[in-house]
This record gives C-alpha cells, structure tokens and sequence, in this order.
C-alpha cells in the first residue's frame, strides 16, 4: 500500500492506474487511497463532461481538445464511459481509438470505464477516478459518456461544465430536450461543420437557447477531426468556468456533487443492514410495499437505538 | 462491497500496419459476450502503443492480433516494452494467422497463449479467462 501512495504521488503510470481500478471497484485500500489525495489540486481542476448521442464526435472531439490543451501545456485526464451489456455484464469500450494519437504522451491520462449496471452508483465511482487523476495533476479532467440514460445525467452531475455535442442529420435536438439534457448543458457543441445541416441545427439551438433567456449558456461550431473551432470552444469553456467561480455557482455545484455522491455512498453502506432486516422480520407481514417500507425503517431505526 | 466478481479488464490490440480487423473485433465482442471489459485501441499501432494503453487501463491480459505475417516481431516487440515499463506481469496472448511452426518461437519470446486459426473459440476465452485470474491473484 505505501508503495502505491508513493506511486501516486510520483505520478507513475501504473500506480495511478492501479489506483483507479481499485477506487473503482472500492476494493480494500479505497479509502487510503482518497484520504491521501492532494485536495489542493482536486479542488483546483476543472471537471469537464461531454455527453451527446451515439457517434456525434465527442471522442474525436475530446481528442482535438487533448491537442490544443497540450499545447498550452495542460495535463489531462479523460474517463471515457460506456454502457456495459445487461446481458453479459461485459463491455466494448472502444472510445480510445480515436484518442490513440496521445497514447505515447505520458501527460494525457486515459481510463475507459464500464457503467456496469450500477444505478447511480456510477456517480461515486467515477467522482473518486476523477478525484485520483486531479489529484495527480491533471487539469481539465475530461468524461465522456454517452447522452441517453440515467447514469449519464448522473455523471453531468460530477462535472463543473457540461457540454452536450450534436451533430447535423441525427435527430439530436428531439433526444436533447426528451432527456432533458438541454436543461443542464452550459455549452451546446455543434459538431460536423462540414456536414450539411450543421448552420441550421446551431440556428436551431440558438432560437432554443434565446427562449430560455440564459445569458450563461454558449453555443460553439467545431469540426473535431481537423480541430476546427476547439481553440475557440477551450476559450469558451475556461470563460465559463471564471464565471461560475465568480458567481460562486462553481463551488455550489462541487457541494450539491459532493452531497450526491455522499449519500449514494451511505445507502450503499445501509443496504445489506436493510436487506437483512426486511428479509428476516418484514418479508411475511406486508403486501404493501410503500407500507413495508415504513415499517423497515422504523424497525431499523429502533434497531439502530437499542444497540449500545 | 458487492459479492459479485468485478469483470476482467483486457486489452485487444492490432499491431502493425495491415488494415484487417475483422478478428480482433470478432475475438473482442465474443469476449464481451463472455463477461470481460475489453478496450479496443483499434488498428495499426505501435508496440510501444499497446503497452502504455494496457497499463493505463490497468488491464489483466493483452490480446495481439496478427494477420500480416509480422507476428514475430510485433508480439514479442509489446512484451519487450512492457518489460521496459517494468509491466511485463500482465500476460499477453496472440493469434491470427500463424504457422504453428512459429508457434514455440512466440512463446520463448513471452507471448503466454498462441492462437491459430484452428483454435476453438471457447478454448480462447478460457486461456483469457485463466490468465486473468492468475494475473489478479497476483496482485498485492
Ligand atoms: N465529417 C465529420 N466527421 C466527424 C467529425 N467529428 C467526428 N466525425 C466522425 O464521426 C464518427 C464518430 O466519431 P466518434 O468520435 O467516435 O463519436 P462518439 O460521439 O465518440 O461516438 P460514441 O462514443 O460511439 O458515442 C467518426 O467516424 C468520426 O471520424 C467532424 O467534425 N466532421
Ligand atoms: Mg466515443
């Protein structure tokens, strides 16, 4: 375990990695492992989430935002999330391909991650890999997911700026405001300039954006395979992140994460306690489920108080 | 916290500068069928490559896949820049087309499992699934 810590703290590759699988997975050593972070650097980074429908750009994009933030000497982290099968609880997590131009470039910290059925438990896991990767320097902190289920609007949680990336001719806007992603999205990416429709689908989000009168919200062009437009699109996101820390919504939003990852981790911890007392002493009397349901935690509670 | 085994991470990897990557991709999903995360890096990398996403992905075995010919020397080329990031615990195995006379060759070299065209599909996820096991039992 020391050597790990100091692993980390040295910025080797394998420790890190090491490290995010079992924050991950919370195997034992979680806990040391994030009570020994640098929570100087973890609060100074910048969690930048990506959500959009299947194949707009968002990892090529998140690949062209890798270039142009090396070059203003950025370390980067990137957690690329993908569904896991409900069937086999495998995954094909293939969003490195387009990212492999950085493979060699030991400041750009990649790690795919499968959602893994976890209902919401997602947030938790990967708020602690992003916490391990700020902690070892890097900034921006990048999570891509895809923009349709649940856990997704989970992890636009995690992040301090949310980009949703569409592209021309995928219906995107329809998906966009069903999810309700449009309410929570800082910046409206149009990706695929160069594909048609991509002028009336930003003129589209601009007349969506102009109703909703949110002086906060950006719309940026961006044609991610020859990084058109991402210079302008990183201005953009670090205008918006001086802004938020100005108006305190920054802080606001790191609180109301760090309040949804902490009670997902205690009713994890409170569930098998749960699990056992309903099967042993409420299982039999109620069919009504809202009903046992107060009955279970009443008798928690006065388990809870009768123990010394 | 869960009793439920945490999926095995592997890596699928084609080295080298041939196009085709209807095996890796087939070998891939069927291992994704079978349980494991797989992170697929695509075609034509590097060596070099493979190992550094391989430890970044703090994956339990690597997959190479070959069709070009060139086997002998890209396989035993990722074992040797796995050896070099001080990562050469992670069990690589590799097939494609190969001549079984490669076959020794390969695994002098640190190539753990060679797959031949003939090689059964279940026989493939089984040396993936026993070298994952062997390499998470050896973690501290
Ligand atoms: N013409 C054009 N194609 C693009 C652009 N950006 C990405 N693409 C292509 O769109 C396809 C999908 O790109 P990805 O980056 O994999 O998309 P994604 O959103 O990450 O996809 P998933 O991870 O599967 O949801 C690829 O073939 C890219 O080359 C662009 O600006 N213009
Ligand atoms: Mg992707």
């Amino acid at each position: 375990m020391e050597t790990l810590l100091r692993g980390i703290r040295n910025n080797e590759p394998r420790a890190i990695a090491r490290a995010i699988t079992i924050v991950e997975n919370n195997e034992h050593g979680s806990e040391s492992i994030l009570s020994s972070l640098d929570h100087k650097s973890v609060d100074a980074s910048l969690v930048i989430g990506i959500t959009g429908s299947p194949g707009v750009g968002k990892s090529t994009l998140t690949n062209a935002l890798v270039s142009s933030l090396r070059s203003l000497g950025k370390r980067v982290g990137i957690i690329a999330v993908d569904p896991s099968s409900p069937l086999s609880g495998g995954a094909l997590l293939g969003d490195r391909i387009r990212m492999m131009s950085h493979a060699l470039d030991p400041d750009v910290v990649v790690r795919s991650m499968a959602t893994r059925g976890r209902l919401g438990g997602l947030c938790s896991a990967a708020g602690a890999v992003v916490r391990v990767m700020a902690s070892a320097g890097c900034s921006p902190v990048i999570i891509e997911t895809v923009g349709v289920g649940q856990s997704e609007m989970d992890i636009v949680r995690l992040a301090d700026i949310t980009m949703m990336v569409m592209a021309p001719g995928l219906g995107d806007e329809i998906q966009a405001m069903k999810a309700g992603i449009l309410e929570v999205a800082d910046l409206l990416v149009v990706n695929k300039m160069d594909c048609r429709g991509a002028e009336t689908l930003t003129m589209e989000m601009e007349s969506v954006l102009r109703e909703k009168d949110d002086a906060l919200r950006r719309i940026c062009q961006t044609k991610a395979t020859d990084g058109y437009g991402v210079d302008r699109l990183i201005e953009t996101i670090y205008e918006l992140e001086s802004l938020f820390r100005q108006k305190g919504e920054f802080m606001k939003r790191r609180q109301k994460s760090r309040e949804i990852e902490v009670i997902e981790r205690a009713l994890e911890m409170l569930k098998p306690q749960l699990q056992e007392t309903f099967r042993s002493e409420i299982n039999k009397e109620s069919n009504d489920p809202q009903k046992a349901a107060h009955e279970l935690i009443a008798r928690f509670y006065k388990k809870l108080s009768a123990e010394p | 916290m869960t009793k439920k085994i945490t999926p095995y991470r592997v890596l699928i990897a084609k080295p080298g500068l041939d196009g085709h990557d209807r095996g890796a991709k087939f070998i891939a999903r069927a291992l994704r069928d079978d349980g494991f995360e797989v992170i697929y890096t695509g075609i034509r990398r590097t060596p070099e490559e493979i190992a550094a996403a391989a430890i970044q992905e703090d994956v339990s075995a690597i997959g190479l896949s070959s069709l070009s010919g060139a086997h002998l020397r890209l396989f035993p080329a990722v074992v040797e820049a796995l050896k070099k990031a001080h990562c050469h615990d992670i069990p690589v195995l590799g097939g494609g087309v190969i001549p079984d006379e490669d076959k020794e060759e390969l695994k002098k070299a640190g190539i753990s499992q060679v797959f031949t065209p003939g090689t059964p599909l279940e026989e493939i996820l089984e040396a993936f699934r026993s070298a994952c096991r062997n390499h998470r039992a050896e973690q501290p």
